[in-house]
């Protein structure tokens, strides 16, 4: 069942993603669910296999956050960091977004806005990078392959390459 | 070669509701101007304004003929820009179902905490 509305990407001017997404929860729940760990590694997994074992959240303006994600039968891992720029429970929120292992460079700004009517929550979140160039990239790996799978693929690559 | 139009164009060109329209229609093979304008209750302009986007966003080519110059679908970048966004929608729509589950486990304990405060305040 999915009680949820309608999800949109679009992009914006050269450098952002747009998505938004409808969620059937007050807003307030809805932040707490973006900030606190106990919450964040329960949802933010990606595709299948992946767990969240580190989330770290430092909630306030200047504080930092740590997320390590493992893919539990390879033993693969991805880190990605930030810091937080604005925190306005429980409409909005501004962190920075970089991975441990870069795979785009420089860092990318991470707006939610969240707006509720009616007991249900839109959320907003823009994501905006360095370049065109960098946004197109994000976009095209569709995280999932660039990310994810690339990192998976790495490994194969790295241990095919002959020892010396 | 020509250059790839950029994501930009290709995005910015299906973010409107008429060009996916018109871009539908071509689906089912090629159109004049004058074609695509009837349907779609427009001026002949209007919809070559459309199409023009449409054309340097790479979705469509348009034939010679002086006088039709059919529009025709590309299929292939379209074809991309829209696996590109598959891809990443189901990304993002897989974490955000997690979200919905655990937003209804949050709402049925939070209902559940209410119930029990006001037990205790009837006993």
């Amino acid at each position: 069942m999915n009680p949820s509305g309608t999800f949109t990407i679009t992009t914006s001017g050269e450098r952002e993603i747009i998505m938004t997404r409808e969620f059937n929860a007050p807003r307030k729940m809805v932040f707490e669910t973006l900030t606190k760990p106990e919450y964040v590694k329960r949802w933010l997994l990606g595709p299948e296999g992946w767990t969240m074992p580190i989330c770290e959240i430092d909630l306030r303006v200047g504080g930092t956050y740590r997320y390590v994600w493992r893919h539990t039968a390879k033993g693969t891992e991805m880190g990605l960091h930030g810091v937080f720029r604005e925190i306005a429970p429980p409409e909005r929120l501004v962190h920075t977004e970089q991975f441990d292992q870069p795979w785009y460079p420089g860092e990318a700004v991470v707006t939610y806005t969240l707006k509720e009517r009616d007991g249900r929550t839109t959320m907003t979140c823009a994501m905006l990078y360095d370049s065109r160039e960098t946004r197109d990239t994000v976009l095209k790996s569709g995280m999932e392959r660039g990310v994810m799978v690339s990192y998976d693929r790495l490994d194969q690559i790295l241990s095919e390459f002959p020892a010396r | 070669m020509s250059a790839a139009p950029s994501l930009d164009a290709t995005f910015a060109a299906l973010a409107d509701p008429t060009r996916r329209a018109i871009l539908a229609r071509l689906a089912s093979g090629e159109a004049s101007v004058l074609e695509l304008a009837k349907p779609f209750d427009m001026s002949q302009p209007a919809v070559s304004k459309h199409l023009k986007v449409l054309e340097r966003a790479g979705l469509i080519s348009r034939g010679r003929e002086a006088q039709r110059r059919p529009s025709r679908l590309e299929a292939r970048p379209l074809a991309e820009a829209t696996a590109w966004l598959a891809d990443f929608h189901k990304f993002w729509e897989r974490n955000f179902r997690n979200l919905d589950d655990l937003l209804e486990e949050l709402k049925s304990e939070e209902a559940g905490k209410r119930r029990t405060s006001r037990q205790r305040r009837r006993k």
